[in-house]
């Protein structure tokens, strides 16, 4: 059955622009997730909700043409343990946060693979790859330089990547348990530390869920600046990793020159917003702090700066040898393989996956500022710094006519707590990718359930696949060009 | 390759002054003065991540760009426990995390400076303590500094590492 028919027969959900529920039986679980599949469309999300004393559903998320469908299968308690069909078959990337929701809700899938995820209790089962002159390197969780911590096994022969298995779970700190009975109107100070890196795109999802199911119309001028902390947030992320892929292709004057420049950065944010990084920023009814003309003047000057030496700089990637030796072919990810893995987001686009949320479900003020989406089909490391450096410009872009057009009018405006019951879905396109933000409205105006998606999911299984054949020094670079989210996808 | 030298040139030093020591900054011990001495001239520094959001992890790293220029007074970053003289811990330390962390700490020699950065390091922060986290950083090993923020300004981050090292005022 075409998407189309599932997606008329769904409700509308409030929040997202775009979002559809659809309360499926068992047989029509998969079948809408290979509907999706066969019309393009990627799985968003997948969790698992269970109660004390009541019923536990699994819900599954698309991203499909026409909107984010949400699919609810409610799996009756009673005598057997809850069970579900799984389906990493149709969609990899489902394997892992099947297996997720089992160590959180105690909800099995019929997924083959039980190994547990973010339960660490017990020793893990790698899978093991024999033959002659096969030898394992385990990395982590600790690492080498100032990032997240994970565990990698790599099974090489000699400097070869015959294959990558990623452990993570290691940063799991509970958040979705400690969301559950927070009052809901401040539910968006712990979706901003889902993952630090990405603070704005989830607070501003959250709120987006939020502020649906209360019905409260944002004044123009918080919507205009959420989006200029967004693209603040994406052009930010986007100058770190130009540096530090420089860096690690050996080129340190790359690095020494972004860090320079993400600083220069940094400093008009804090002084227009009095934040380096936009940590409750965005909050339910808009935004915490108002920009005056000639804070917004001086904060446009230096990114107007800031994208004209990053043009300079890309000049000087391209031309150096060294680098382009070390970007182009290095973990690449073929677009076929990349639509099969369901990759989204930055990672996706350079793979040729031409997906942004920004474009094809268009929410204020995007409605009002088209923009350009960025897409590679080479779906190496060259690619997905070529996205970078593309995305800079037009975030640029974005900003010089977000700063200079700012509506007139409140900041914020108050939000009343939904009622009992109420379910919403936020769906932002953070720097990573589709962030989302799937919210239930317990009583007094607490939160029920909050399931957050960093786009991570997606993408780190397609990370195990750009690896082969490789060689482990490049491990580092073609790591830091997908740039995942460990906290994101640990919870 | 012109062009990169005519950046380098025309760009010059950006660096900063680095800031004083800050006393209200710790919350263990001060080191001897002659340990002090010779640790100043080089400090390696690993750096854990026992379960943060990655928001101090962003700040961490903008130390060593070209204005704060960590290595300009004499501390660098290693990669190995065993080359380190001071931890910097991040997160409110994780029940994932708590054996790799305590791992860590048994692998760095003596003095074993730490320092926690962070809303999260110094008080658990938004998540405190509960089934899957054990809250700040001394819960689980001895922290000699504290620097608190949500993430904290580099300059209060590198101020604490100098607070660290320097004896008691």
């Amino acid at each position: 059955m075409p998407v189309r028919r599932w997606w008329e027969r769904g409700r509308r959900i409030p929040g997202a622009l775009s979002a559809r529920g659809l309360g499926v039986d068992a047989e029509q679980w998969p079948q809408v997730a290979r509907d999706v599949a066969a019309a393009g469309g990627v799985l968003q999300s997948l969790w698992v909700s269970r109660e004390p004393g009541s019923d536990a559903a699994v819900y599954g998320a698309y991203l499909t043409d026409p909107g984010v469908l949400v699919t609810e299968l409610t799996l009756p308690a009673g005598g057997e343990p809850p069970h579900y069909r799984g389906l990493e078959d149709i969609f990899p990337a489902a394997s892992r946060l099947q297996r997720a929701a089992f160590d959180l809700s105690g909800v099995r899938s019929s997924d083959p693979d039980c190994r547990p995820w973010l339960d660490h209790t017990s020793p893990y089962e790698f899978v093991r790859v024999d033959g002659e002159g096969v030898h394992e390197i385990a990395v982590g969780p600790v690492h080498a330089g100032t990032i997240e911590p994970g565990h990698f096994r790599f099974s090489v022969v000699g400097e070869k990547v015959l294959r990558l298995e990623e452990r993570l779970g290691y940063v799991h700190k509970g958040l979705e348990q400690r969301f559950s009975g927070l009052p809901i109107l401040q539910g968006h100070r712990l979706a901003a530390r889902v993952s630090g890196d990405s603070a704005v795109a989830f607070s501003w999802a959250y709120c987006q869920a939020l502020e649906g199911m209360s019905d409260c119309a944002l004044p123009p001028r918080a919507v205009w600046l959420r989006a200029v902390c967004l693209e603040l947030e994406r052009l930010a992320n986007h100058l770190g990793d130009l540096g530090a892929l420089g860096n690690d292709a050996g080129f340190a004057f790359g690095l020494a020159q972004f860090s320079r420049l993400k600083e220069d950065l940094l400093r008009a944010v804090s002084a227009a917003f009095g934040r380096r990084y936009l940590f409750d920023t965005v909050l339910p009814g808009g935004i915490a702090v108002d920009v005056s003309t000639d804070a917004a003047r001086a904060l446009a000057e230096v990114v107007c700066a800031v994208c004209a030496e990053t043009l300079e700089l890309r000049a000087i990637y391209e031309e150096h040898e060294g680098v382009r030796d070390r970007f182009t072919g290095a973990g690449r990810l073929e677009p076929q393989l990349a639509a099969k893995l369901g990759v989204i987001g930055l990672v996706g686009r350079a793979s040729g996956q031409a997906r942004d949320v920004r474009v094809d479900l268009p929410h204020p003020p995007y409605t009002e500022l088209p923009v350009a989406k960025i897409v590679q089909q080479g779906g190496d490391v060259a690619a997905r710094a070529a996205v970078r450096f593309a995305e800079v410009q037009e975030s640029g872009r974005l900003l010089e006519r977000l700063l200079s057009g700012l509506p007139d009018g409140e900041r914020a405006v108050a939000v009343n707590a939904p009622a009992d019951g109420a379910f919403g879905i936020g769906l932002i396109e953070g720097w990573r990718g589709p962030v989302l933000v799937a919210l239930q409205a317990g009583p007094e105006g607490s939160i029920r359930r909050c399931h957050p998606h960093d786009p991570s999911w997606q993408n780190w299984p397609a990370l195990e696949y750009a690896i082969l054949d490789n060689i482990v020094p490049d491990f580092p670079l073609i790591n830091k060009s997908f740039n995942l989210s460990y906290s994101g996808v640990d919870l | 390759m012109l062009k990169t030298l005519r950046k380098i040139a025309s760009i010059g030093l950006v660096s900063e002054t680095p800031p004083v020591p800050d006393e209200l900054l710790r919350v263990g011990r001060a080191l001897d003065d002659r340990i002090a001495a010779v640790l100043g001239r080089a400090l390696c520094i690993r750096h854990v991540d026992a379960g943060s959001c990655n928001g101090c992890e962003l700040e961490i790293q903008a130390l060593g760009n070209p204005y704060y220029n960590l290595e300009g007074c004499n501390i660098r970053f290693v990669a190995s426990p065993r080359h380190a003289d001071l931890l910097l811990v991040t997160g409110p330390v994780v029940k994932n995390m708590e054996a790799a962390l305590q791992r860590v700490y048994a692998a760095t020699p003596a003095p074993k400076l730490v320092v926690a950065v962070g809303e999260c390091g110094c008080t658990g922060g938004a998540l405190g303590e509960c089934p899957a986290a054990l809250g700040r950083v001394s819960n689980v090993i001895p922290v000699d500094v504290a620097v608190p923020g949500c993430p904290p300004h580099p300059v209060r981050i590198l101020q604490g590492i100098l607070t660290a090292l320097s004896p008691a005022a």
